[in-house]
């Protein structure tokens, strides 16, 4: 279980008298596993601030985050990435292509940076589920938006993580994809017991959601 | 990072960018070792000469003045035609401070006459000359007997092979090293083999004895006394004996090697600023690619890399690029400097002499390991500058 105690994201800038503000402010936040956990916001809400607090990416101002017993800024830097490489899967908002790597290429590379031999044909088995096996040898650069981004959503899921952490990750696929995914990443908690995020201002995901919660200026409440 | 052979990968799928990086590498290598060889080449010449000629005052014929320039003939090492009588000798001796005088005495081969290019030749007299002798004796030790000759270098007869000059048959016993000066195509002989030689060229016309009958020589070498002056004895020779110019080769030398060693200052003043100069252009390219890269990385952080893992990635990157380019560099820059030596020699009209191979490896190798040097500072300062910023932050930016 992945736990967020209180965190917070404080930023330096000018708004009104004060000079800084509060990307995220005091959120706690429980994902459990064979749970999908919806977050929907505005735009600028704190979304991908609390994910990537959440991923062991962005160092909180304050608070902790907890996997399991493990408490994730504690660790020194090539233990949490370690960390991150082996339990956590993330689908980032945007580009995430490695270029000079073909798409199978992508897919493989965290195993084999976390010095596996590389499956190739799991990770075949995740491009064909995502409906893009045929472009396993195609550069990024020839994709388009959403083959790059369920290129992406494969890549974190090869790895069979215990956490997975998407954002937005339906932004720019069509109807047909965006259920796709969704019913995917609902069975990856369903049916395999990972703990699932979905940052997403999709109305349509909403019911995909164990439990769903609305962030507003950085605070989160439940729907 | 192991398996995934991304930094090969980063560099061989990204050929434009891989290439301009190497080609500002060699860049920097190949001036710097082309440069250094140039300098050391000249500094060897240099000393090479001043201890073939290591003589304190070099007595001439007056007239020698305007047929050579004395630069030139120390320098070069080229001699021209010009004579004075023997008896000069015993007045030199005869002088106070000098320790040895050794005559030499200088004629020039036809053109076809035994040579593709034209030689000096030169009488030394075993007996007294501290000047070729030593140099001689590296390679042959018994003295040169009659129509005995050592060849510099570059005069093609060899060991063993029989030399024509006048129409008189010499034996060829030895083969002398480098010097990088003219004296590469001189033909030594002894004195008695000198005068043949000089009567075989006068019945072909092309001989200035002086009187018939007397013996002649080109020139005195001296060394003065240890506590000798070599300053006043080198004006009492210019006062006491007619129609001889006496002068001082080692200022002469010193005053060459301190213009040199100027030259060499130059040269490494430049070099540094070469250096620093790519420094700063390598620093700058390898941050820039880092920086526009930067997503990348955070990607490769994202995927589970480590702060110290991606240090080692751009790391690879970057000395894989130094080391290419140092070697092409290096490999350009010996190209650029070693088939022209002549050229270079004849353009600059100074001593030059390619340094020793175990010189120039030492040479190659270091350029090579500095390069390596720069590329991985600049890796490592880049990789720095990165991981000051949490992955997250720079994965936020334009997403
Ligand atoms: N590095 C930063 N410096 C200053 N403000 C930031 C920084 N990163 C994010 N913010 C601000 O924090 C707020 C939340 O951003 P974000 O988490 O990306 O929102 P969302 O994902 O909900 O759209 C925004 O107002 C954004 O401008
Ligand atoms: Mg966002």
């Amino acid at each position: 279980m992945l736990r967020a105690e209180d965190i917070s994201m404080r930023y330096f800038r000018k708004t009104g008298q004060a000079n800084h503000f509060y990307a995220v402010k005091g959120v706690s936040l429980a994902l459990c596993p064979g749970e999908v956990t919806i977050l929907t916001g505005r735009s600028g809400s704190g979304k991908t601030t609390l994910l990537h607090m959440l991923a062991g990416l962005l160092t909180p101002t304050g608070g902790r985050v907890l996997l399991d017993d493990t408490d994730l800024y504690a660790l020194p830097d090539t233990e949490l990435s370690r960390l991150r490489g082996a339990k956590f899967g993330v689908i980032p908002q945007g580009r995430s292509a490695v270029d000079t790597l073909t798409v199978l290429e992508n897919v493989l590379l965290p195993g084999q940076l976390r010095g596996e031999r590389g499956d190739a044909e799991g990770a075949l088995r995740w491009l064909d589920a995502l409906g893009i096996a045929h472009l396993k040898d195609a550069r990024p650069a020839e994709l388009s938006g959403g083959e790059l981004r369920r290129m992406a959503i494969a890549r974190a899921l090869a790895g069979n993580p215990e956490v997975i952490l998407a954002d937005e990750p339906t932004g720019d696929l069509d109807d047909e994809n965006t259920e796709a995914v969704l019913t995917l990443l609902r069975r990856r908690a369903a049916e395999a017991g990972k703990a699932v995020l979905l940052v997403t201002h999709d109305s349509e995901a909403l019911p995909y959601g164990t439990r769903v919660y609305r962030m507003e200026c950085g605070a989160l409440s439940a729907l | 990072m192991g398996r995934a052979h991304l930094p090969v990968k980063n560099l061989l799928r990204k050929p434009g960018r891989t290439a301009a990086l190497v080609l500002l590498t060699a860049l920097l290598a190949a001036s710097v070792f082309g440069g250094s060889v140039v300098v050391g080449s000249l500094r060897r010449g240099l000393e090479s000469l001043e201890a073939r000629l290591g003589a304190d005052i070099i007595v001439m014929p007056a007239e020698a003045e305007s047929k050579v320039s004395f630069k030139n003939l120390l320098l070069q090492g080229t001699t021209g035609a010009f004579y004075m009588d023997a008896s000069v000798l015993d007045a030199v001796r005869g002088a106070q401070g000098v320790e040895i005088a050794a005559p030499q005495t200088f004629l020039a081969s036809l053109k076809a006459d035994c040579c593709a290019i034209k030689v000096q030749i030169i009488g030394i007299d075993p007996g007294a000359d501290f000047t070729v002798k030593p140099w001689i004796e590296e390679s042959y030790s018994r003295g040169l007997g009659d129509m005995e000759v050592a060849v510099g270098c570059k005069v093609t007869a060899g060991v063993g092979e029989t030399l024509k000059i006048y129409e008189q048959y010499t034996h060829v016993v030895a083969k002398l090293a480098e010097t990088g000066t003219g004296l590469d195509t001189a033909v030594y002989c002894n004195m008695d083999t000198m005068k043949k030689l000089l009567a075989a060229a006068e019945a072909k016309g092309v001989t200035h004895r002086l009187t018939s009958g007397s013996d002649v020589i080109s020139a005195v070498y001296v060394k003065v006394k240890d506590g000798a002056d070599p300053a006043q004895v080198n004006n009492w020779l210019n006062g006491h004996i007619r129609k001889v110019t006496a002068v001082r080769a080692r200022s002469m030398f010193t005053d060459v090697s301190d213009s040199l060693s100027g030259i060499a200052r130059a040269a490494r003043v430049l070099i540094g600023a070469v250096w620093a100069l790519a420094l700063v252009i390598l620093l700058v390219a390898f941050a820039m690619m880092i920086r526009e890269r930067r997503r990348e990385f955070a990607v490769l952080r994202l995927l589970g890399v480590s702060r110290r893992g991606l240090r080692d990635e751009i790391l690879a990157e970057t000395a894989l690029c130094g080391l290419a380019g140092a070697l092409i560099g290096v490999g350009v820059a010996a190209l650029g400097v070693f088939p022209f030596t002549t050229l270079i020699e004849t353009q600059i009209g100074l001593p030059y002499l390619t340094p020793a191979p175990g010189t120039l490896l030492t040479l190659a190798g270091g350029t090579v390991l500095a390069t390596l040097a720069v590329g991985l500072l600049a890796g490592a300062w880049a990789a720095a500058r990165l991981s000051r910023t949490d992955p997250g932050a720079t994965l936020r930016e334009g997403a």
